[in-house]
């Protein structure tokens, strides 16, 4: 693709003659190269392929693409053959040769590649039918696995950019507009607010120029659904920035990104540079005289970088210090100016509302909460993943429908979501609907949409640790509450992990918290202490026992546990004795072996080693 | 102009003032350890926040920052903002239990040591107010000192903590430290002083001889404002 | 050194909001932000060093000491952290003798915790000069750190 396309009946010209060019009932291989999946080694399985159709002069004959995120990270690497749609999983690196013979050339399913669903034991051969498939609605996901992330024509091919040809010739900014409002669309990166109201707000700001920001500074640990995006359909996401701009009345975006995300700058450039060769970027937009051109910008390693006057900081080459907002970014942002900051996943519900309407697309979803949620389910899941679902979907089908529960047969105990700002839901509450203002209700939040599965084997005190701990490191320390007010917080939750709490701790964190929420600069300080009100809340027990038994239910804390070996269950197989470090655990050979205490630094080189389950920490 | 009340007594204020400046004109007392006439507001301390109501919504502003508007109500004093005050207070105190001022402060608030916050060691009177960094910048144009480092890390620092070749040594920002962090030592003779580390000769008032300011700041104000130097070789008192 | 920060500095067009970015090139080009590399950037676009050592301390990605010739990133996502990532991380610091955020004196480990890297799938996961080990634990880590050639500690006293 180097020529121009100058008006909307030429791009659907060249959409027609893309999709012709396809064969349906060509076989297609189909390889995951998200970055869950090259973590695998699947770079080589992509070369091995290559190499092998090579060999059988295959080339060309069959197709064969590499595609963005599927989503199913946990059974990586992930092969689909088309048009039967095949699923190979857990794919071995040099299994592409026996792949083509069998399966490619002669229909045959090789078992051994299949899924098998870890609660009913069932297999399954075509991917559509694997639940956690099945129960999702993939809506701005689901093309992930249908394009080559470096390949426009593979987006054009599936209909990409017509939502932006039918805003640019037959909408007014102002109907565009209106359309998002009637989608009652919000904005997926945590605050939920609605982004119709936001671009009508910059577009009648006053001021010049006006600026529209990509928000992919995602940060929030455990969630990667925008990294997916981005870097498995960048255009999909520049599609909806476009629209975006020409609604709101802007000439130059952005697209912050995070520094730790390579391949999704990698990707978007490519993108950007195809777009504009297409002139569906830079100067006049397939001919409708609307101009609109974009720059990245990487992040420096700061989660606060997510909070929007910081990120504006940023961009602007300052220390990514957030600022007072009594006047909002939508009249005075980026340099002063109107801007308008959405993030990845919001970006990319656009060109679904612009093309099927805001009356179809608030047909799913809830009363308040419209479309669909990716949501990054991980921590102990059986199906770790990236998992679409319309919003009002329960905890429930997430966890366990989806998800395939919890491994090796232990129990649920509580679900995080919102990443460090939001909170820990437990087990009373999993049939709650999920949107925005049902997890605010409970004390939790979207977030942008992380959801970390925790079981009986998780300290709660540890968990609110873990994230005040994250939320020390990277507080900007701009403001007194929230620099000064977040580590005395985690100082008192180290001294209760270590079985030195005080009476009365669990109230001062309390008191503090409602200080630190209400004297904090920013949406960090502000929903920081979030992790240890809901763990509070929720698991008010464990802190108790911390506290006055000084011991750590779940087996965690370290000063709190000591590990021993159950006689009955050790067979002397002395595997622990050869990976401690401290020679602590040891014995005679086929006898049972014991721990030194005294020697034992708890660092946990033993129960993971123990095949026998002998090791008790207590 | 526009009409709003703070502590129940009704006000006129000229639109796009902010709460603070509206409420100390009127008399009424809001603590601040960050602000400074010459200085743009940043909102950073957070003493000064209000509980203020607008329509329906009620929530803690900060009113160094938050323009006054019409049919605003403000509480200056609400259990709400005596919560945060007190936390503030607190946790300066257990990062500066040095600091006389805090303690002043502290004491007329009837604010006492949280005893679960064990007392730092090693912030000496630093509350990163900005208003050293602020005035550094701003004020006298050299950006000599910045922030380093962020979080419970961060400080006020030359760039690498080593002796500042941009520093004029003018003492502006010793002079505007609330806390009497920033220390500048002169000797005796008053013949040099000596600050952020490094030592600035002094120059002598061609009329009554004595030291009056750094040579290096006498050169810098020539520079900038176009003045010859020999202009600037009078001291205050006897020009 | 000037030249090359000079060739960067154009390459944005000295344009100050690239301060960031302009770094980040720095650092690719050097391994690690040196001194006089950053007053070169302050001269060339006009921004205070002051300003420029800030923005450096702030943002964790940048690094005023020379990286190791092994660099080892371990994730300390939430999903890794529920997995026991931690024990991993101790396990490292007590085998290189350092702690998370610094390099070996010899200059040849570099040993960082990061944020989220996204292949919760995979957690813990050990980044061993750009390459990830999945399902990392601590007898796994302690393997790849011998491979990597690290001395043990008895081995250097048989020096």
């Amino acid at each position: 693709m180097t020529s121009k396309i100058k008006s909307f009946d030429e791009l659907k010209s060249v959409q027609e003659r893309l999709k012709a060019g396809r064969d349906p009932k060509k076989p297609c291989i189909t390889i995951c190269v998200g970055t869950g999946c090259l973590a695998y080694g699947t770079r080589k399985l992509v070369d091995n392929f290559r190499e092998e159709l090579a060999k059988r002069d295959l080339t060309g004959k069959i197709d064969f693409r590499t595609s963005g995120c599927h989503g199913f990270c946990e059974r990586g690497p992930m092969v689909v053959i088309s048009p039967e749609k095949i699923f190979y999983q857990r794919v071995g690196l040099a299994d592409a040769g026996e792949i083509i013979d069998k399966t490619v050339l002669n229909g045959e399913i090789i078992d051994r590649l299949l899924y098998v669903d870890p609660q009913t034991g069932e297999k399954y051969v075509h991917e559509d039918d694997v639940p956690f498939y099945k129960k999702q609605t993939r809506l701005v996901f689901g093309q992930n696995s249908k394009v080559d992330p470096e390949s426009m024509d593979d987006y054009l091919a599936i209909g990409g950019y017509s939502a932006l040809g039918k805003a640019l010739t037959g909408m007014k900014p102002e109907e565009i507009i209106q359309e998002v409002i009637k989608a009652n669309l919000r904005g997926r990166g945590g605050g939920g607010f609605p982004a119709g109201l936001k671009w009508d707000e910059t577009r009648k700001a006053k001021g010049e120029p006006k600026y529209v920001i990509c928000n992919a500074d995602e940060g929030d640990p455990g969630a990667y659904m925008d990294r997916s995006l981005l870097e498995g359909n960048p255009h999909l996401v520049l599609e909806g920035m476009i629209i975006g701009a020409y609604a709101i009345g802007s000439s130059q975006g952005y697209i912050y990104v995070r520094n730790e995300y390579p391949l999704a700058v990698k990707n978007i450039h490519i993108a950007m540079r195809q777009a504009r060769e297409a002139g569906l970027l830079g100067e006049n937009i397939l001919g409708s005289g609307f101009n609109f051109d974009l720059k990245i910008n990487r992040g420096g390693g700061a989660f606060v970088c997510g909070e929007s006057s910081a990120l504006f900081a940023s961009l602007e080459g300052r220390a990514g210090e957030p600022r007072a907002k009594y006047i909002h970014a939508t009249h005075k942002g980026l340099y002063d100016k109107p801007t308008n900051l959405n993030n990845v996943e919001t970006w990319g519900n656009v060109p679904f509302i612009i093309e099927k309407g805001a009356d179809w697309y608030a047909g799913i979803g809830t009363e308040g909460s419209k479309g669909t949620k990716i949501f990054s389910l991980v921590g102990k899941i059986n199906n770790t993943g990236l998992v679409e679902v319309p919003m009002g979907t329960t905890l429930r089908k997430i966890v366990f429908e989806i998800g395939g529960g919890i491994p090796g047969g232990k129990k649920f105990k509580a679900i995080q979501t919102g990443g460090p700002s939001g909170g820990c839901i437990p087990e009373a509450h999993i049939d709650l609907p999920v949107d925005f203002d049902e997890l605010t209700k409970i004390g939790s939040m979207m977030g942008s949409g992380g959801m970390i599965v925790m079981d009986e084997n998780n300290c709660m005190v540890d968990v609110a640790k873990y994230f005040t701990n994250f939320l020390v490191n990277e507080s900007c320390g701009k403001c007194v509450p929230c620099r000064e007010g977040i580590r005395r917080m985690r100082d008192i939750l180290v001294d209760i992990a270590d079985g030195k709490g005080r009476e009365g701790d669990v109230e001062l964190l309390q008191k503090m918290a409602q200080g630190i929420i209400d004297g904090a600069l920013c949406a960090l300080g502000n929903s920081a202490p979030n992790p240890v009100m809901s763990t509070i809340r929720y698991f008010r027990d464990e802190y108790e026992a911390h506290i006055k038994e000084k011991r750590c239910p779940a087996g965690v804390c370290r000063a709190l546990i000591t590990y021993s070996i159950d006689p009955e269950k050790c067979t002397g197989c002395t595997l622990c004795a050869k990976v401690c470090p401290t020679k602590a655990a040891g014995g005679v050979k086929k006898k049972a072996h014991t721990i030194d205490p005294a020697k034992c630094t708890k660092c946990g080189a033993c129960r993971e080693s123990c095949k026998f389950d002998s090791i008790i920490v207590r | 102009m526009v009409n709003l009340t703070i502590d129940n007594r009704k006000i006129e204020a000229e639109a796009g003032r902010t709460i603070l400046e509206v409420a100390r004109e009127n008399g009424i007392v809001i603590p601040t350890l960050c602000t400074h006439e010459s200085l743009e507001p940043t909102g950073s301390c957070r003493l000064c926040v209000v509980e203020a109501k607008q329509g329906k919504r009620t929530r803690i502003v900060t009113s160094c920052l938050y323009p006054v508007a019409e049919g605003l109500t403000v509480d200056t004093k609400s259990e709400r903002v005596m919560n945060v005050r007190r936390l503030v207070l607190q946790l300066l105190l257990a990062r500066c239990p040095e600091s006389a001022q805090l303690k002043e402060m502290a004491a007329e608030m009837g604010v006492g040591a949280e005893p679960r916050f064990t007392p730092d060691k090693d912030n000496v009177k630093c509350i990163l107010c900005r208003m050293c960094v602020r005035t550094c910048e701003k004020v006298v144009g050299v950006s000599a000192i910045g922030f380093s480092y962020r979080g419970t890390e961060k400080k006020v620092c030359t760039p690498f903590q080593e002796e500042s070749a941009t520093c004029i040594g003018c003492g502006a920002c010793a002079y505007i430290c609330p806390t009497g962090h920033i220390e500048m030592e002169t000797t005796k003779t008053g013949d040099s002083r000596t600050i952020w580390g490094r030592t600035f000769k002094m120059a002598t008032c061609t009329v009554c001889g004595r030291y009056f300011a750094p040579e290096d700041q006498l050169k810098y104000i020539s520079r900038t404002a176009d003045v010859p130097l020999e202009n600037l070789a009078v001291c205050i008192s006897c020009r | 050194m000037e030249e090359k920060v000079i060739e960067i500095v154009q390459r944005y067009s000295g344009d100050k909001s690239y301060l960031v970015p302009i770094l980040q090139d720095v650092q690719r080009e050097f391994n690690y932000l040196p001194k006089d590399a950053l007053f070169s950037v302050s001269a060339h676009l006009s921004v205070p060093i002051s300003r420029v050592y800030e923005v450096v301390t702030f943002y964790k990605a940048f690094s005023l000491k020379p990286k190791g010739r092994n660099q080892l990133s371990l994730c300390m996502g939430t999903a890794c952290h529920v997995r026991g990532a931690e024990l991993i991380a101790r396990n490292v610091e007590d085998f290189l003798g350092i702690k998370e955020g610094d390099t070996t004196a010899d200059l040849e480990y570099s040993f960082e915790t990061v944020g989220c890297l996204g292949a919760c799938a995979l957690g813990p996961v050990l980044v061993v000069n750009g390459e990830y080990h999945g399902h990392m634990n601590i007898a796994k880590s302690t393997k790849i750190l011998k491979k990597l050639g690290k001395k043990v500690a008895t081995d250097d006293e048989q020096d």
